[in-house]
């Protein structure tokens, strides 16, 4: 059984990732320390809230390498909202500077009609991903932040996955080798939800299989 | 573009769903969990339990209701009722609970939102506030002030300027209901909704007195409301989340689309 560690690094609602990898057929362990990642085939970040309370509590669990070396081994990861701004440089949320392996920011959304951006809205993918198998291409997904990652670089037209539109477009999914980000929460976003948890398990498995 | 949210509301008090006005002629109305699931798979956009006994000893009731619907019902899940401090607060979010309503407890010391957002971030954190019209001479606007204790006590205070007061600490969201529309079914009460509106730049969500899918639509296009909450119309299943949802798009509304129902 494909094992998919979700890292536990604070207050917030987990119960719902958990149940959602199970339901995806995914062996799931709470990541708390280092040694948790050791068999897992896939590592999941979660998170909600800012940046620099969840860098602080990661540091302190000593997890910051070992999730830094996972992504530059290629092996199969998924953050999620938070987790998913927390692969780039650094937020203006609070200033933190986060884990740099994608270049860019993440920053407060522009134009954006009401702050934060709660509900669901369509995730508009700019190329196919196996991530979204099965998904149709403007498929609603639920979302709750107010600040969301601006890839940089060379290669940023290639990582932003998918955009979505709240009073302008911002990246709403990055994908990266076998690193990929949501910023809407798939836990929450019903049986379109799942199927994005599951095609991460089916990745994980392939990975390793 | 994002869509307006349709929210039904379960009223919660000894591990049971109950309907009725709030706080009288209480009736059983099942299992929260088996409830929200439902709900979920008609295409509730998010559900909100609101612990309506809030007594000390319902606590552990209510985070194992709030962990067995998250098992089940893979949408957004509010709740509310009796939280008074941040550490009450994590335990319900660890429990499944992806926001928490504040609502007495945060009109008696407000500083509790700031707490409550500084550590779990604003999107977590919604201020609930029960308004009451107050009589104004004519030809003055008109003006409400927030109720407490499921509206059984007065509290002098504004209630726009306490919804600024908690956007200023802090709270994502609003959950704004009118005590003199709850339960009677007169439709919300849209000039409240559009003095709150007006005022902050979080999402408000409308509740208190919807009896049909027309008055969901007021609430959008007149109350400028983000998201739609309502409860015995759902439980006595005299309208649908579907039926609501057909009117708010024949408005021009934005929704998420209900699932389609397998055979």
């Amino acid at each position: 059984m494909t094992r998919i560690a979700v890292v536990d690094y604070g207050a917030g609602n987990l119960v719902s990732i958990d149940q959602a990898l199970r339901v995806a057929g995914a062996d799931v362990v709470l990541a708390r320390a280092e040694a948790d990642l050791g068999g897992a085939d896939g590592l999941v970040v979660p998170g909600v809230g800012a940046a620099r309370p969840a860098m602080d509590r990661l540091r302190r669990r000593g997890l910051v390498e070992p999730i830094r070396r996972w992504i530059a081994a290629d092996r199969p990861f998924l953050g999620i909202c938070l987790g998913m701004q927390l692969l780039f440089d650094g937020s203006d949320e609070d200033g933190a500077l986060t884990l740099g392996v994608l270049p860019g920011r993440t920053v407060r959304l522009v134009d954006a009609p009401r702050l934060p951006h709660i509900g669901w809205n369509a995730v508009r993918r700019r190329r196919p991903h196996a991530l979204f198998a099965d998904v149709a291409t403007d498929a609603p997904f639920y979302f709750v932040h107010s600040y969301a990652p601006v890839p940089a670089g060379p290669a940023s037209a290639d990582v932003a996955l998918a955009v979505t539109d709240h009073g302008a477009d911002f990246v709403s999914a990055v994908a990266c080798g076998r690193l990929a980000g949501v910023q809407f929460h798939p836990e929450r976003s019903g049986r379109d939800g799942l199927v994005v948890l599951a095609n991460f398990v089916s990745l994980a498995t392939r990975a390793t299989g | 573009m994002l869509s307006v949210r349709v929210i039904p509301c379960l009223d919660v008090a000894g591990g049971r769903v109950v309907k009725g006005t709030r706080f009288v002629d209480l009736v059983d109305a099942g299992d929260p969990a088996e409830l929200a699931e439902r709900y979920a798979g008609e295409g509730a956009d998010e559900i909100v339990f609101l612990d309506i006994s809030a007594a000390p000893e319902g606590r552990a009731t209510l985070r194992d209701i709030v962990e067995r619907t998250a098992r089940r019902a893979f949408v957004p899940l509010t709740v509310g009722g009796g939280v008074r401090t941040p550490s009450e607060m994590r335990d319900v979010l660890r429990a499944g609970a992806d926001k928490v309503s504040l609502n007495t407890a945060a009109v008696a010391a407000p500083d509790l939102v700031r707490r409550c957002a500084r550590r779990f971030g604003s999107q977590a954190v919604v201020v609930a506030i029960d308004a009451r019209r107050i009589g104004r001479p004519p030809g003055e606007p008109a003006a409400w002030e927030v109720v407490v204790k499921g509206g059984r006590e007065a509290t002098g205070i504004d209630a726009v300027t306490w919804a600024e007061q908690a956007v200023g600490l802090g709270a994502g969201e609003l959950l704004v209901t009118s005590i003199d529309r709850d339960g009677t079914q007169q439709g919300y009460d849209t000039a409240l909704l559009r003095a709150i509106t007006d005022r902050v730049p979080v999402p408000v969500v409308a509740s208190g007195g919807a009896a049909g899918p027309p008055d969901f639509v007021t609430a959008v296009v007149e109350g400028h409301a983000s998201a739609v909450l309502a409860a015995s119309i759902f439980h006595h299943r005299r309208h649908s989340i579907a039926s609501v949802k057909a009117a708010m798009a024949a408005a021009g509304i934005p929704i998420r689309p209900v699932p389609e129902v397998a055979p």
